[in-house]
């Protein structure tokens, strides 16, 4: 047997105060496609971005086809055969596609060939593409093409592929994995990062997996039970929440109709969308990113203001009041963004206590606060939901993203909320911070809370709603008894395709 | 009153050269922001470019190395913005204030001994035939060459902006640092580079009005052009050929609002004077709903931390 | 090779200690851009820093440094509110000019009528002309979204242009002579803004400025407003998700820090500089813009940082007299502070570590 295309031995990263990579060695052969399992925080990335020249290993090597490997920048890697689509994408909202393209190549084509290599690739790969097209237009799907298409333009041998499913609709998957076997086929190699089981063992040929940066066991996913795999993963048995729904509550949340323009240029607005919400119920919205949540979110805040009858709170008109308004009468929010939106980064949590806390907490009198209570506070959700930190004093930015996302949460659960809206509530969580978290959120609602949960990952949503709907290009698609929901329906609600179009 | 004395010829003519300072200096800030970054330093850069230039020419007697130590000049000035916002990760907007003030003090020192002198004059374009063509030879045809330079670089900028590999990478930094970045672009160079050229083009500017516009030397004698450059590049909604347009357009406000003082209107002389800057908030508050040409990283610190 | 490497939270340490090491560094540098000029530079250094304050003539100048600091702090807690929520009013200048004139032209045209009410009218006028001055910036950036420091900027020039005509036309000394320039308020019993207490330069401005020293400390420790202002300059979107009004708050700041500079016009209006006149600004409020950086954009860091700009005013005029240092030599140097200010702030937030390249 030859040698393998990429060799990497025993590769070490560390960062302040966190070893990310600890000896982490495997191969990947020609034409293989090899998964990257972990979970979030288990240091897959930065051993694709060691590979990709982006970050240097403290110590280790590589090899590629043999030679010594060590890309100092991604042209070096590129030149040597490694492209990578990444995971938060890495376009230009306000360049073309042909423009993204090109800023992805060595040695571009001018730009009127390029527009028709795009053209001719992308359609062989069935990935069409309008090379015309500005990038802050496109779904996230196309997004994506776009950055698969600047691989694929430069003939790599390996191609990375960094979480590529979780923009994705379930049919925009199975398109995708075409493709990738399409490539495979014809001798590329593919290193596939993943923590979603199913989707390696129905692509991947081998898989690696990581565990708190350290390379816990290879497999052969297809051989291998999904049970197997998830246990190298997390370490341990997860614990899985319980529900017990109750489902003649009254309606607390009612939304009517709403429309609302983003406030961001290449945002989504919101079209027309229409729901409610019944006491102890749990409403799970599903969707592509970009599709409206970050402005739904807003729009219940209060952030985003409506016309007063498109959010009502128990029969209140409530659409024109802001958040301070909203949570006097127990409307409670937790937005997606942890850093800079959900919290001050650079505000101690004492501060960031008080920042959604004011109101409900009574931690302000006159106009003067009350630092005691809100260190009192900050206290009780450190406490409550065990957030590990050294003190309350400490700026939020110091927390690790699953610290901070409990803190986040914490302090809007504590808060007894009447309504509560979170947005991606375990994003960037290990998995028993996340089983934490969607714990409390299962209690608040036994305690009669209207929940509704924005999420991108559907497992999450499936395990923890009582009712699912999704969001597509800013309307909501009819809401449906989340029990019995297969893949193929819940893949056409968030394709924006309704029961009945589906059915003709 | 005598509005006949405005000879409309020589207001076109005298319009292209008052407008040149600004042009300048506001396409070399097209080019910072386009990179990203916000330098707010324009006004300290022109003055610092005017007293350099004003003072090599005196010294060589050259006007051409006037003009080379005024680019020089700014783009040093610039340089310690770069070194600020993009080495030590310093606030935008106070660094390049700090940039004004400095180099409004430091101008004021250099310039101590040039008070009162009379610079070499910059000899002007003659070409025969079109210079004697009526009318249109005394609008286009006699200028002296930084004005020409000034237009030159004008459609330079918008050529490499828009068809070059170098306008693509500096426009993709400045609308995406991390993703420039993560594509193994330097953002850090790219932005120092721009930086570099917008302080050239200001010191450019500012050695335009100390020694073609004006011709001497005075302390403070750029008197917000550098501010109003900074607005001219909001006006024009980051596009080259409008800084063009926007730039003659505001040339002309300001002669004739001169050709009005001469002329002797019954308008107290200072509300005149204020004209341009009251005539600029204006702008700004037409064109600033329009925001969508604006770079997305601007004004934001990079930071490869990983 | 040097990397900066992000700490996990600002230091507390740095934060103090920056603006020593800006102001040692800055005596260093100042003192070579002197000695550049043919200066010792260490008899220049003790001339700005050390005569003023324990020369044979410090008995006249202590006072100086409540009367050039007053107007700087004031006008930098006023800026310091706005650049702490990343409002940047840097038309003090402007400000302060037009709280000046509305001032003076109110006491003026109340002469020669004696009353204890006038010198009340004239602030209340000055404050509110400032604040309707910085509200235009203000109102036109809620409205047409217009960039603050623009306009803030541009409304500097208009006012040095309305000062001019002011003091040429409608406030000049009808008894003047035909000399430009209004009449001197220190003639005018009633709107003379006086020394409180004889020989120590403490006037109402003075006063005000230390109150405002006092208002912003408490504002921004133990109330709403000043949690909300801090708030928004950290992370304005987690500012907009806590319910803090984006277009209030700019309102307040544009307007609180209008006022104040507008009160320190007036008060020098109306005390030290006496009259309107061409040339009656003398750039402070672009120096309070060094002065609030300087103070860390926290009240006590700007009651410092004030006294020590005022220090290299009154400094800079005795080397100027003594020394023949130039004026524009300490105009320089107080850029340079601003400079090394900024360059030496990365330590709060980030580490430097000396990496030797290719170890990796």
């Amino acid at each position: 047997m030859s040698a393998p295309l990429l060799s990497i031995q025993a590769l070490t990263k560390a960062y302040p105060g966190v070893v990310a990579n600890d000896s982490v060695s495997f191969d990947i052969e020609q034409g293989q496609v090899h998964a990257l399992l972990g979970e979030n925080g288990a240091g897959k990335s930065t051993v694709v971005k060691m590979i990709y020249g982006l970050v240097k290993p403290d110590s280790g090597s590589m090899t590629w086809q043999g030679a010594p490997f060590a890309p100092t920048d991604p042209n070096a890697a590129r030149s040597a055969g490694v492209g990578m689509v990444f995971q938060h994408f890495s376009l230009f909202d306000a360049l073309n596609v042909a423009e993204n393209v090109a800023l992805g190549m060595e040695n571009p084509p001018p730009m009127r060939d390029l527009a028709a290599r795009i053209k001719e690739v992308s359609e062989n790969y069935g990935l069409p593409l309008d090379p015309a097209r500005t990038v802050g237009d496109l779904s996230a799907g196309e997004r994506q093409r776009v950055e698969i298409i600047r691989c694929l333009l430069q003939d790599p041998k390996l191609l990375i592929m960094d979480e590529p499913t979780s923009v994705l609709t379930p049919q925009e998957v199975q398109i995708l994995f075409k493709t990738l076997r399409q490539l495979k086929a014809e001798g590329t190699s593919i290193l596939y990062i993943s923590h979603k089981l199913e989707e390696i063992r129905s692509l991947c040929d081998h898989a690696s997996i990581l565990r708190l940066g350290k390379n816990v066991g290879e497999c052969i996913p297809a051989q291998t039970s999904a049970r197997n795999m998830a246990e190298l993963m997390v370490g341990d048995t997860l614990q899985t929440p319980t529900r017990t729904a109750n489902l003649d509550g009254e309606v607390l949340l009612n939304v009517r109709n709403l429309s609302a323009k983003s406030a961001s240029a290449f945002g989504t607005s919101l079209k027309d969308i229409s729901f409610s919400v019944k006491s102890g119920e749990i409403l799970g919205l599903g969707g592509v990113a970009g599709n409206g949540q970050d402005e739904l979110l807003a729009a219940l805040s209060g952030e985003l203001r409506t016309s007063p009858d498109t959010v009502q709170i128990k029969g209140n008109p409530v659409g024109h009041l802001g958040p301070k308004n909203r949570r006097g009468i127990g409307t409670l929010a937790a937005p997606e963004e942890r850093l800079g939106h959900a919290a001050a980064p650079n505000m101690s949590l004492i501060e960031n206590a008080l920042l959604t806390g004011e109101v409900r907490q009574n931690l302000s009198k006159k106009g003067f606060v009350n630092w005691k209570g809100a260190q009192d506070f900050a206290q009780d959700i450190i406490k409550a939901f065990d957030v590990r930190t050294p003190g309350p004093d400490r700026a939020a930015r110091a927390l690790s993203g699953g610290n901070l996302q409990k803190f986040v949460i914490g302090r809007e659960v504590l808060q007894e909320p009447d309504v509560l809206v979170v947005n991606q509530p375990t994003w960037g969580v290990d998995a028993a911070a996340a089983a934490a978290i969607r714990q409390s959120l299962l209690d608040l609602a036994a305690k009669g809370t209207a929940l509704v949960v924005i999420s991108q990952d559907l497992d999450e949503l499936m395990e923890i709603s009582d009712r699912f709907g999704a969001l597509n290009e800013g309307r909501l698609s009819e809401i449906r008894p989340a029990a019995g929901l297969t893949i193929e329906e819940i893949g056409l609600m968030m394709g924006g395709v309704s029961a009945q179009e589906a059915a003709e | 009153m005598d509005l006949s004395a405005i000879n409309p010829v020589l207001l076109v003519a005298s319009l292209m050269v008052a407008a040149t300072p600004l042009l300048l200096a506001a396409i070399g800030e097209l080019v910072v922001e386009k990179a990203g970054v916000l330098n707010l330093g324009v006004e300290g850069m022109m003055i610092i470019g005017a007293i350099c230039g004003f003072a090599i020419a005196v010294e060589t007697t050259s006007p051409a190395l006037g003009i080379l130590a005024a680019m020089l000049g700014g783009a040093v000035l610039s340089l310690l913005f770069a070194f600020l916002t993009q080495v030590a990760l310093a606030n935008q907007v106070a660094s390049g204030l700090a940039l004004t003030l400095f180099g409004l003090g430091l101008s004021a020192l250099l310039g101590q001994s040039y008070v009162g002198i009379k610079p070499p004059a910059m000899a002007k374009l003659n070409i025969p035939v079109l210079s004697d063509l009526p009318i249109v030879g005394p609008i286009l045809f006699s200028h002296d060459p930084v004005l020409y330079i000034g237009l030159a670089i004008i459609a330079a900028t918008w050529a490499v902006l828009k068809f070059t590999r170098a306008g693509l990478i500096l426009r993709a930094v400045g609308e995406n640092h991390e993703a420039a970045h993560a594509l193994g672009y330097n953002v850090v160079r790219v932005r120092i580079l721009a930086i570099l050229f917008g302080g050239a083009c200001a010191g450019l500017g500012g050695a335009y009005i100390s020694l073609i516009r004006v011709p001497q030397w005075t302390e403070g004698m750029t008197a917000g052009v550098g501010w109003i450059a900074l607005a001219l590049v909001v006006f024009a909604s980051w596009k080259p050929w409008r800084v063009l347009l926007g730039a003659y357009l505001f040339g002309g406000l300001t002669v004739l609002q001169l050709n009005l003082q001469a002329a002797g209107i019954p308008i107290p002389v200072e509300y005149l004077a204020m004209s341009p800057y009251l005539i600029t908030i204006l702008v700004l508050v037409i064109m600033s709903a329009d925001k969508s040409g604006a770079p997305a990283s601007l004004g934001r610190i990079f930071h490869a931390s990983q | 090779m040097i990397r900066l490497e992000k700490r996990a939270e600002p230091s507390q340490l740095w934060s103090l200690l920056t603006p020593v090491v800006a102001v040692i560094t800055t005596m260093i540098a100042g003192g070579l851009l002197f000695a550049a000029l043919g200066k010792n530079p260490f008899v220049a250094i003790r001339t700005i820093f050390y005569d003023p304050l324990f020369g044979e003539f410090a008995f006249y100048y202590r006072p100086q440094l409540l009367v050039k600091g007053g107007p700087l702090i004031l006008i930098a807690i006023g800026l310091s509110l706005g650049f702490r929520a990343g409002i940047w009013n840097i038309g003090a200048e402007g400000q302060y000019i037009i709280g000046a004139l509305c001032g003076a032209g109110a006491g003026l045209a109340l002469y020669p009528m004696e009353s204890v009410l006038i010198f009340p009218l004239m602030i209340l006028c000055g404050l509110l002309g400032g604040m309707l001055w910085a509200m235009i910036p203000a109102i036109l950036k809620l409205k047409f979204g217009t960039n603050e420091i623009l306009v803030s900027l541009m409304l500097v020039y208009v006012a040095e242009q309305l000062l001019a005509s002011m003091s040429l036309g409608l406030l000049k000394n009808p008894e003047g002579f035909g000399f430009p320039g209004s009449r001197n308020l220190q003639d005018y019993p009633s709107a003379h803004n006086a020394e409180l207490i004889a020989g120590t330069g403490m006037h109402w401005g003075v006063l005000t400025a230390f109150i405002a020293v006092i208002f912003a400390y408490v504002l921004l420790k133990k109330h709403m407003l000043g949690f909300n202002i801090r708030l928004t300059g950290e992370a304005p979107r987690a500012a907009r998700f806590g319910g803090v009004n984006p277009n209030r708050l700019i309102l307040f700041c544009m307007g609180a820090s209008g006022a104040l500079a507008g009160l320190a016009g007036l008060f020098e209006v109306a005390g030290p500089a006496g009259q309107v006149s061409i040339d009656f600004n003398v750039g402070y409020g672009f120096t309070a813009i060094i002065v609030a950086f300087l103070g860390r954009l926290h009240p006590v860091g700007i009651l410092l940082a004030g006294l020590l700009m005022a220090l290299t005013y009154i400094g800079g005029d005795i080397a100027q007299s003594s020394l023949s240092l130039p004026s524009a030599a300490i105009q320089v140097f107080q850029g340079m502070l601003l400079f090394f200010l900024l360059a030496f702030d990365v330590l709060t937030n980030f580490r430097i570590r000396l990496a030797v390249k290719g170890a990796a």
